[in-house]
């Protein structure tokens, strides 16, 4: 009963597997239309006059269609965010590896979670328990060094690629 | 030779010779005319079927007439839309018969379920026509969502930005998928476009799947308020006059209701802010999604994990798939299961308050609330539903659909446990 290996039987299996990689080149344009194209690719970068911006203040600015959150720390908030014991943070980072100055930080607004933007830029936003940020959507709460500290969020947020050209201009991207 | 080509039946010559040639009046007599037997005990709840055919091919008609005034690109869509509402001949009611539709698809389909629920329908030998009907109700979530885009309004940005980012919680590829799924690092004109090929497409597949869910429910034919399997003609009758007439009858009320709503509660169920133009700079204050996904999107905030949220959510959809095995009750009618009757009224009073936390904001009781409904949830389906063949009598089932249910003796009725044997 045992069927014996044929030329023919190669041949069937090198027909459909040539017939699976051309439909799956066929596929593939299809596919990878969908994906960023060259103009959107083409990474911007946004420069930044932070020289008027006081002690306490904040700046929102657009990179790359989302919003960059940018704000100068007053003292308290330094000192605050690094009493922090690292361990206890869900996504552990000393506050000295998110900075470049310590007076600025600059961060992405978009909530890990789901990508809201968080409140706490304004006058009047709520900045969470933490004394940072606060995802209207879901409810987490970022502290002044933009770390997840509680809610549903599993990452803190992301820290633009960014450098200072001067003391009041910043370069991002 | 030519003896042998079976002619049709019909005698009006036109029909006769199209239909030998090519049977589609005698597939349509098959399906919803004198030819289709149907138990004669159907109740009303057995007309949401039709009903949501009805709601799509209302909602195709209005939509493809939408789609010839609405443009899809981000600097014309919202103001497209709003000239639809003020210059477009008839533009607001055809756009208010197409958002109030949507809402009114997804109330027609969640009593069409819930009747399924409650009789058994759902039970063997009818799980492929449950299944298909799943996967109907995973399309129309995936288009009102497409569609809850187009207007760029507020909720229309932010909805796509939350949805899209589930996602990202996919191991190591995730933000690659979002991505590709964007066309972007952000909602933006890809995306949009994209929607639009993708909303105008679905509502066809909708359809196809629908035929195979006509497909299988003729193979074994309706179930019925008692749930039991059919063996004699008496109990039959035939889908046309007396369904279809009973159908019209519903089609007329809900039409009435819709008008209502249409004409004059036309944003009772929508949401404000997207009347607000997409801003991608900020996130509104309240974002909640429209009514129908409520309840998910309630899961999705109860768990405080990211990950173990969306996988709460998409679970809460995917543990319907496997419903037919949960439960291993023989009984199919609730009618007959006294204490799953208790269980499903506990099911849909807990559904609605999903539905009612999903719009509230996340805080205080709100959040425990939350939790202890998406812990029932999942209990109901994967606790008392098998647990309850073995804790529950059901009552015992008529022979067939003319047996007096509630006689004082007990001649004619045979008990479950025996009948379920057969």
């Amino acid at each position: 009963m045992s069927k014996k290996k044929t030329r023919r039987d190669f041949i069937v299996i090198a027909s459909y597997s040539m017939g699976a990689v051309g439909a799956g080149a066929a596929i593939w344009p299809i596919i990878n239309q969908m994906n960023p194209a060259a103009d959107t690719l083409a990474m911007a970068s946004t420069e930044v006059n932070i020289g008027a911006l006081e002690i306490g203040q904040a700046l929102t600015v657009k990179w790359r269609g989302k919003p960059v959150f940018i704000r100068r720390r007053t003292v308290d908030e330094i000192t605050e965010t690094r009493n922090v014991a690292i361990d206890s943070l869900r996504d552990p980072q000393s506050d000295q590896d998110r900075v470049q100055k310590d007076e600025w930080l600059i961060v992405m607004g978009v909530c890990t979670h789901l990508g809201c933007v968080p409140l706490g830029q304004k006058i009047g936003d709520g900045k969470g328990e933490y004394g940072g940020w606060f995802c209207p959507c879901h409810g987490s709460h970022y502290d002044a060094s933009g770390r997840i500290r509680k809610g549903p969020a599993p990452q803190n947020l992301e820290i633009p690629p960014y450098s200072f050209i001067s003391d009041s201009v910043l370069k991002i991207g | 030779m030519k003896s042998s080509i079976p002619k049709s039946q019909f005698k009006n010559p036109v029909i006769n010779w199209i239909d030998t040639r090519l049977p589609i009046f005698t597939a349509a007599n098959e399906a919803v005319g004198t030819e289709h037997p149907t138990p004669k005990n159907l109740n009303y709840w057995w007309n949401f079927g039709s009903l949501a055919g009805v709601t799509l091919v209302i909602m195709i008609i209005t939509g493809i007439a939408l789609a010839m005034n609405y443009t899809a690109h981000v600097d014309h869509a919202f103001d497209s839309v709003e000239r639809i509402m003020r210059d477009v001949n008839g533009g607001w009611l055809i756009r208010y018969i197409h958002m109030n539709g949507a809402s009114f698809f997804f109330i027609v389909v969640y009593i069409h379920m819930a009747r399924s629920l409650y009789y058994g329908s759902y039970k063997a030998p009818r799980e492929l026509l449950w299944i298909l009907g799943v996967v109907i109700y995973l399309l129309m979530m995936a288009t009102a969502f497409l569609g809850y885009t187009l207007p760029w309004g507020q909720m229309s940005f932010w909805g796509a930005t939350v949805i899209t980012n589930f996602f990202s919680v996919i191991p190591f590829v995730g933000e690659p998928i979002v991505n590709w799924l964007l066309g972007g690092y952000t909602v933006d004109n890809p995306t949009l476009n994209r929607f639009y090929a993708l909303h105008y497409l679905l509502p066809f597949v909708i359809a196809g799947v629908i035929l195979l869910h006509i497909v299988a429910l003729h193979r074994f034919g309706s179930n019925n308020p008692l749930g039991i399997d059919i063996n004699n003609d008496k109990d039959m009758i035939p889908f046309h006059p007396y369904y279809t007439i009973k159908d019209f009858f519903g089609l007329a009320v809900f039409l009435a209701v819709f008008c209502i709503f249409v004409f004059f509660l036309p944003n009772f169920l929508g949401h404000p802010d997207n009347y607000v133009p997409a801003d991608s700079m900020s996130t509104p204050a309240h974002i909640v999604p429209e009514w129908y996904l409520s309840p998910f999107y309630a899961i999705l905030r109860a768990v405080p994990d990211k990950l173990l949220g969306v996988l709460a959510m998409f679970g809460a959809i995917g543990i319907l798939f496997i419903l037919p095995w949960l439960d291993r009750s023989p009984v199919r009618s609730a009618h007959f299961r006294p204490l799953y009757k208790i269980f499903y009224i506990i099911f849909i009073i807990n559904m609605l308050g999903l539905g009612y936390l999903g719009v509230q904001n996340p805080e205080g009781i709100y959040i425990i609330l939350g939790r202890v409904c998406t812990a029932w949830y999942f209990i109901h389906f994967l606790i008392v539903m098998p647990l309850l063949n073995i804790i529950e009598t059901p009552m015992a089932l008529p022979k067939s659909l003319s047996d007096p249910i509630f006689s004082s003796g007990s001649s004619g009725m045979a008990p479950a446990a025996s009948r379920s044997k057969k």
